[in-house]
């Protein structure tokens, strides 16, 4: 379907392109009119194929995309940024918010040491170079859940500069390859959050709730080195990760306490670059991966039926699956970046340049911090591998899926089984019951101890691996049974005794001795399903 | 306007460089296009009402550009009084909040303990067509529709 879309350009289906005026409006489906050419649907996004913008075409100019992302990740503090209010989920509205956040006036922000920590964590993992001086700007627009008129962040000196992420994504045809990429970190800032607003269109009002407003965020800026969605879906998986390793943030999309923008345009490879579109509202890391390939695909279709882009603010739609126009924009918008007068430079320091004698609670040692870091995601993921002999595929799947890794060390632990046999039943069995029945680790009926159980009823030769699985579908309906209970009730287990087995043999030809007689005959080529 | 700003670059005393320079250049980039007049009144959400404003506007500029005479090769500039000063970091413990009674009396309407506020994206109108202000804080687009919404809470 993807195909006769692509061909758009060609003369003889020129025809097809009357009704639409060179735009591309997600809405215009019912302009179709008359012709039967189902490649028009196109405009209406029901089928979107996923694919990525490179694929080449027979006669086609090749496309490539870039995307650049703005992460935002709430940082896991008790306090806020630049005041004292406590930072929590879900609270009474308003309850949380002290007179600095409400912006009063004679209130002036006080820095949240955490905060800078994480920030240099963060910073540190993600290999940037932390800038021993940085500073403070007001970025400045009205809304009203912005209540002083700006925002506190970081533009022109940011705390890290200059970093890198790698991640891996899956290539070739079967999947089955792994590619180690990098991502280069433009920067990393940190900045205040607004407040929540609660759109009441019915009576024409906004609620305001500030609760969230104040909360400190780390901005990682990175470079457009991106060209699809599965690739930033990688990304972003591997930074929340991180994040999560390091206790810098919760990273929880779905709370909100990670946010993704993403800036998307395409060119012709040798030629500049195009105009960009920015994205927002990307509520987990599978919509950010279709709105981006939605949005790649967009651009490319509006480019090849002469129109343009524009550079605007779209929103992902989940539920049509597409992106949309936020907003008209009336040019680009001037943030009035200045210096924030209220607060003095950050200084930060190293085990070299600490000054002698002053108060651990106001310096900030940089080398200390790096000492401190906890393990990261990759560095798991290669122990994994050393240490079972796990293919990366696999260890990336471990780490990827929540309570995976913990669940799988648990059955380890208690197990007689080779870890490669584990894996492939945690990875293969377990994770498929889960995934179809669309639960978490968590929500598992079976637990390690059950899996490992069943696994050492196996690997004593107890069982056959066909009962296993039968047994484990018993064990999923979580019944309280014991997988030795299961097998000795349904009298499941593999016989052992020879005299008995060939007994068995023996009473089993005589019953059936027409199918001994064609064996006898015939013997290559007796299938086994003739055995009762 | 032209007379004034000459008579003001004489008077005040500078470095080596006399205020002639500066007259000439107030003449050239100091009058300020009705764009630029609707844009600063968008982004800040001031009222230019009059012509004698942005005259007044137009001085200040030409007053200020008077800096561009002082030489300040090899001079790291100052961006903050306090670039000397050590800069306070509190310890992440909770100190502040649970005022919500008395922060919500601040405002002109308020449901349920939310403040409330008008809808987003309301346009300024062009400057042919100047409409009175409403009176409570009009909240101008920065930000376009944000991302949440009641039904979706």
């Amino acid at each position: 379907m993807a195909a006769p879309m692509l061909r758009w350009g060609c003369p003889g289906t020129r025809w097809a392109l009357a009704g639409i005026g060179g735009g591309f409006r997600h809405r215009r489906g019912a302009s179709i009119g008359s012709t039967p050419n189902p490649t028009r649907e196109q405009s209406t996004v029901a089928q979107k194929p996923l694919h990525t913008a490179q694929k080449l075409r027979k006669g086609e100019h090749k496309w490539a995309a870039v995307v650049g992302l703005e992460i935002h990740a709430q940082i896991s503090s008790n306090s806020k940024l630049f005041s004292g209010s406590q930072v929590c989920f879900a609270a009474p509205p308003n309850s949380l918010v002290s007179f600095f956040d409400a912006s009063l006036p004679g209130t002036l922000p006080v820095l949240n040491r955490r905060c800078v920590e994480a920030a240099v964590m963060t910073g540190l993992a993600l290999n940037c170079h932390i800038n021993k001086k940085s500073s403070f700007d007001r970025k400045h627009y009205f809304y009203a859940d912005l209540p002083a008129g700006y925002q506190i962040t970081q533009q022109r000196l940011p705390i890290a500069a200059n970093g890198s992420l790698a991640y891996s994504v899956c290539v070739g045809k079967k999947r089955g390859q792994l590619v180690s990429k990098r991502v280069r970190i433009k920067q990393i800032q940190l900045e205040q959050d607004s407040g929540k607003s609660l759109h009441d269109d019915l009576r024409a009002q906004t609620l305001i709730d500030l609760n969230r407003a104040g909360v400190g965020l780390l901005e990682v800026v990175l470079e457009p080195d991106l060209s699809c969605g599965e690739e930033a879906a990688a990304v972003v998986r591997e930074l929340q990760l991180i994040l999560q390793a390091l206790g810098t943030s919760q990273a929880n999309m779905a709370e909100g306490q990670l946010r993704v923008d993403a800036n998307i345009s395409v060119h012709h490879p040798g030629e500049p670059l195009g105009i960009r579109t920015e994205v927002k509202n990307l509520n987990s890391i599978r919509f950010l991966a279709k709105a981006i390939d939605y949005e790649i695909q967009r651009q490319i279709n509006e480019l090849e039926t002469g129109g343009k882009i524009l550079n605007e603010t779209r929103s992902f739609d989940s539920k049509l699956g597409c992106t949309v126009p936020m907003r008209d924009k009336e040019g680009k918008q001037d943030y009035r970046f200045m210096p924030e007068p209220n607060l003095p430079p950050l200084v930060l320091y190293d085990s070299t340049t600490l000054p002698a004698g002053v108060d651990s609670q106001q310096v900030i040692n940089i080398d200390q911090i790096r000492d401190m870091l906890p393990e990261l995601p990759s560095v798991t993921r290669e122990q994994l591998v050393q240490q079972y002999g796990l293919l990366p595929e696999h260890s990336v799947t471990l780490l990827n899926e929540v309570g995976l890794l913990e669940f799988f060390q648990n059955v380890i632990k208690e197990t007689r089984a080779e870890p490669k046999k584990v894996a492939s039943w945690v990875l293969n069995t377990f994770l498929g019951y889960l995934k179809q029945q669309n639960l978490t680790v968590s929500e598992s009926p079976v637990t390690p101890s059950a899996l490992a159980e069943l696994l050492d009823l196996l690997e004593r030769k107890a069982i056959s691996s066909s009962v296993a699985k039968q047994v484990f579908q018993e064990l999923w309906r979580g019944q309280g049974k014991t997988a030795a209970q299961i097998v000795s009730e349904q009298k499941l287990e593999l016989l052992q005794d020879p005299a008995a087995l060939e007994q068995l043999c023996l009473a089993t030809m005589e019953e059936h001795p027409q199918v001994v007689t064609v064996v006898g005959e015939g013997g290559r080529g007796s299938r086994p399903d003739t055995f009762p | 306007m032209w007379a004034r700003a000459v008579w003001l670059a004489l008077r005040v005393p500078l470095g080596r460089r006399r205020g002639f320079t500066c007259q000439a250049d107030s003449q050239g980039s100091g009058r300020i296009t009705a764009d630029v007049i609707e844009h600063l009144e968008r982004l800040a959400l001031v009222d230019f009402g009059s012509r004698e404003a942005v005259v007044r506007l137009e001085k200040a500029v030409a007053f200020a550009d008077r800096l561009h005479a002082v030489d300040t090769d090899g001079v790291e500039p100052m961006e903050s009084v306090l670039e000397d000063r050590c800069l306070y970091l509190r310890s992440d413990y909770i100190a502040e909040g649970n005022c919500a009674e008395e922060l919500l009396q601040n405002s002109h309407r308020v449901v349920e303990e939310y403040f409330v506020a008008p809808p987003g994206n309301i346009s300024l109108p062009q400057l042919g067509e100047q409409l009175p202000f409403p009176t409570d804080s009009s909240s101008h687009s920065g930000k376009g529709i944000p991302h949440e919404h009641v039904e979706e809470q």
